[in-house]
């Protein structure tokens, strides 16, 4: 073993004791250049995300083994995708930040790792020349050089380097093609010993010397600012008028600062100069030349590619919007139809494992075998039970994204949308929320107005996620659509057509909601709509792969955790008191009854008892007295107690719902009786008393109003939770509540109401 | 004329800019729209707005209202 060999362990043992900080490595790119497939290829599954201090960035740090070389490892941190490092909120100037080391909760990176995307070279140089500018030791890695060779684009990357002054990598990420090379160039760059001096492309004179009197400026009062201004933040400051560089610094230094910057710019405008312009033409300029030097281009004349065949019939009128329509049906279908044999057999499974658990000799009848059989068998298992269609759902949208139809449907939403206030980039978070809205309200990030972003966020909650996909399915395959209609050979029914139109609802509500909220609290002009139209591609099955993962994971952690946690609350809601009175009054009545009856009839008699037995214990339940207390307040949307506690429970994330109906009918169901489809049990429930005594509880209408209702309300914790996080206030997560809440009764009452004016009742 | 007067299909080359909104115009810019660069209106979305044109190797989808900033002269 080499001496070195020797230090590299050594260091390694050191590292991982946290004796030795590992060297920081920043990794950049504009958005859509296969940043997070490097990241991932990097690092393995070695990563934990966080957030940074006082902003909504969130903060992906990766543990990267360094192969050969003195250094064992470096911590690679994820940044956002930006295609500047202008910044025009909060959240945009953490790259800056970071890079320049004075963003909290980061470290100064060793070095800055930018991935460019070979196929897009020019633009994506852009973002290279800023930050080389900042100083730190830089590697590029040239991505996707198997797309730029396939469409005849040639790079010499070690001309590239030269002229770049730095290294510049080769790479495949989604094939995993030149990653050693490029972990070497890394190690390269974090072992440089020699602090580099950066020649940063120089702007006209005027400009430049506009920069030096800023820096001045600050450093002659740095006891106000406790850190040097750089050059790069300067620019930022004079250049980019109502920025977040400016803004951030007009705070400390008010008047005085502004007056220098008036001064300053009045004086480049009298010479003639630009500000805004001057930047990007000077850049591009240069890259201009370095293109000239470093790309080839096989032909002249572009070729027609099948990504521009397929995009003349995506995004024609009339057969983009057929082919639309036509992809949500069917992602629909499948949700039905393919996740059917798996929830079939994860409900056999349960069944089986609560009925196993219930037959152990030891458990007695008590509480304890209650709390295991009907809560937590029943309880958890009836949301686990979704699991596949979750993960079918959630494929789907990764294919959309990932081949980039998603760009295409905000290119054609985009018109619609600015019509009721908001723009296409609104259309990715609101099509992610409906899997879940706390991954979509994150991706409003994008949305670079405040406003917009805000009327997005008040709105994804409507679209119907995968948590209301459980009630749904629960209540169309059991009550409203029992026996299932198939046209054209099975690719059409009729469970699958109601799911879609409860779907469409919370879009066509979406409208109107937000076009109120645009013309009333966030009234404002209409932002711009810059976006780049990636290429069509094959989606990866790793990333497709990835994500279904990850999400079926999320789910389930999630019912492993806070709905596990907030289901035995329910079931000791629904179970204490349990006063030994109740039980006593029925054994007296069932002693009567033996001496009466015998045979079959007295076996009918003591099954009705026991259910009269159970249906007093829920009653006076805590959770029952609650649902009783508030049942004439829903009594006009034709729910009964039960349907009422089971809403109220359900508040906190609303697929619980299905777990309370589960805990409400097994605690109210003999254990012989016991079916193993909740539905089935729902379906055969009558309503005990008042006026419909007698009367089926789940008629067709009653479950479509409870849809309705399931489609509308505000009943997730984490919904609200992220609001507040990415409002930064109580106010807009307060606002939603109330308004969704309000609406979900209203709507509900028209449909029940509605309907049974319409004879449907 | 402007970028947004061009027909489809047709190239033409940007010769200024109208600094109406500095902040968009920052924006268009930085994505490549540069005085000097070739563009071409690609397609119209169905609705009449927004617009995708081809610059520099990539597709670019702007609104009619923000092309109105790109001053072009057809090739
Ligand atoms: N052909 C090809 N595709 C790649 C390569 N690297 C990544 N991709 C694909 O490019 C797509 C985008 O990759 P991501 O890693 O999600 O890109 P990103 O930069 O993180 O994008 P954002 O999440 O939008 O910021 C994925 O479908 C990848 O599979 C490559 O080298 N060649």
């Amino acid at each position: 073993m080499s001496g070195a060999t020797t230090e590299t362990v050594d260091l390694e043992t050191r590292q991982q004791a946290g004796d030795v900080p590992r060297p920081v490595v920043a990794l950049v790119g504009n958005p859509n250049t296969g940043k997070t497939t490097l990241f991932n290829a990097l690092t393995g599954l070695r990563q934990h995300t966080g957030n940074y201090p006082g902003v909504t960035v969130e903060k992906t740090v990766g543990v990267m083994r360094l192969d050969d070389g003195p250094m064992p490892a470096v911590e690679l941190h994820d940044l956002p995708g930006t295609y500047s490092l202008a910044a025009r909120s909060p959240d945009e100037i953490v790259v800056a930040d970071v890079l320049l080391g004075q963003q909290r909760g980061s470290r100064l990176p060793d070095a800055v790792l930018v991935v460019v995307d070979a196929a897009n070279l020019e633009r994506n140089l852009f973002l290279v020349t800023q930050v080389i500018e900042c100083g730190r030791p830089v590697v590029v890695a040239l991505n996707m050089i198997d797309l730029a060779e396939s469409r005849g684009v040639q790079i010499d990357a070690p001309a590239l380097g030269e002229q770049l002054g730095c290294a510049v990598v080769p790479i495949v990420a989604s094939k995993r093609r030149g990653l050693a090379e490029l972990k070497a160039a890394v190690a390269a760059a974090v072992g440089d010993a020699v602090p580099r001096e950066p020649a940063p492309i120089p702007l006209p004179e005027p400009v430049e010397a506009a920069i030096r009197s800023l820096q001045s400026f600050f450093s002659r009062r740095m006891e106000q600012l406790t850190r040097p201004v750089h050059r790069v933040e300067a620019m930022r400051v004079l250049i980019d008028r109502g920025g977040q560089a400016e803004r951030r610094m007009l705070d400390i230094f008010g008047a005085e600062l502004a007056e220098q910057l008036a001064t300053l710019r009045a004086s480049l405008a009298s010479a003639d100069v630009q500000l805004v312009v001057v930047e990007p033409e000077t850049r591009y300029g240069r890259i201009g030349l370095i293109a000239e030097r470093c790309i080839r281009r096989d032909d002249a004349e572009p070729r027609v590619t099948l990504s521009d065949r397929l995009d003349a019939l995506l995004i024609h009128p009339a057969s983009g919007s057929l082919i639309f329509l036509l992809l949500m049906a069917v992602v629909f279908q499948s949700i039905f139809v393919w996740a059917r044999p798996l929830m079939d057999l994860i409900g056999v499974g349960q069944s089986a494992l609560g009925g196993w658990i219930a037959g152990w000799p030891w458990l007695g009848e008590g509480a304890i075998k209650s709390l295991l059989v009907d809560g937590v068998i029943a309880g958890v298992g009836a949301v686990v039970v979704f699991v596949p269609q979750i993960v079918i759902l959630f494929g789907f949208i990764a294919v959309l994204e990932d081949c980039g139809y998603m760009s295409r449907a905000a290119f054609l939403m985009d018109r619609l949308l600015s019509r009721c206030g908001l723009s296409g980039r609104s259309f990715v978070p609101m099509l992610s929320s409906f899997a879940c809205a706390v991954p979509g309200i994150m991706a409003a990030r994008v949305i670079e107005n405040r406003r917009d972003r805000l009327t997005t966020i008040l709105v994804a909650p409507l679209m119907s996620c995968s948590a209301r996909l459980p009630v749904y399915v629960l209540l169309i395959g059991a009550i409203v659509v029992p026996q299932d209609r198939h046209w054209l050979g099975g690719t059409v029914s009729l469970a699958g057509l109601t799911l879609l139109a409860m779907y469409l609802l919370g879009i066509v509500v979406a409208v109107p909601v937000a076009w109120l909220l645009k013309r009333t609290l966030l009234r404002g002009p209409t932002p711009p709509f810059v976006m780049e139209m990636p290429t069509f591609k094959w989606p990866s099955l790793r990333v497709v792969g990835f994500r279904m993962y990850d999400r079926g994971k999320a789910f389930l952690v999630r019912a492993g955790t806070i709905i596990f946690a907030v289901t035995i609350v329910v079931w000791g809601l629904l179970y204490y008191p349990h006063p030994a009175s109740i039980a006593a009054k029925y054994d007296q009545q069932k002693e009567a009854a033996a001496q009466t009856l015998a045979g079959d009839a007295l076996a009918d008699e003591q099954t009705r008892l026991d259910h009269e037995m159970q249906g007093d214990y829920l009653r006076q339940s805590a959770l029952g007295r609650t649902g009783r207390f508030i049942a004439p307040a829903v009594a006009p949307l034709g729910w009964d107690w039960k349907i009422a506690s089971a809403a109220l429970a359900s508040f906190p994330a609303r697929e619980i719902v299905v777990s309370t109906m589960g805990v409400i009918y097994n605690l109210g169901s003999d254990t012989d009786e016991h079916s193993p489809e909740l539905g089935a049990t729902m379906k055969a429930q009558v309503h005990a008393e008042g006026s419909l005594a007698g009367q089926k509880v789940y008629t067709p209408l009653v479950a479509v109003g409870i849809m309705v209702f399931f489609a509308l309300c505000a009943q997730c914790a984490s919904t609200l939770a992220i609001i507040k996080r990415e409002t930064a206030s109580w106010r807009w997560p307060a606002f939603t509540f109330v308004y969704m809440t309000v609406l979900a009764y209203l709507a509900t009452l028209a449909v029940y109401q509605g309907g049974r004016l319409l004879g449907l009742g | 004329m402007t970028l947004d007067q061009l027909q489809v299909g047709q190239s033409a080359r940007v010769v200024g800019y109208l600094n109406d909104d500095e902040a968009l115009l920052q924006r268009i810019l930085e994505m490549g729209v540069n005085r000097g660069i070739t563009v071409k209106l690609v397609r119209v979305a169905p609705l009449g707005d927004p617009l995708e044109v081809s610059l520099r190797g990539y597709q670019l989808s702007v609104r009619r209202s923000e092309a109105k900033l790109i001053q072009v002269e057809p090739a």
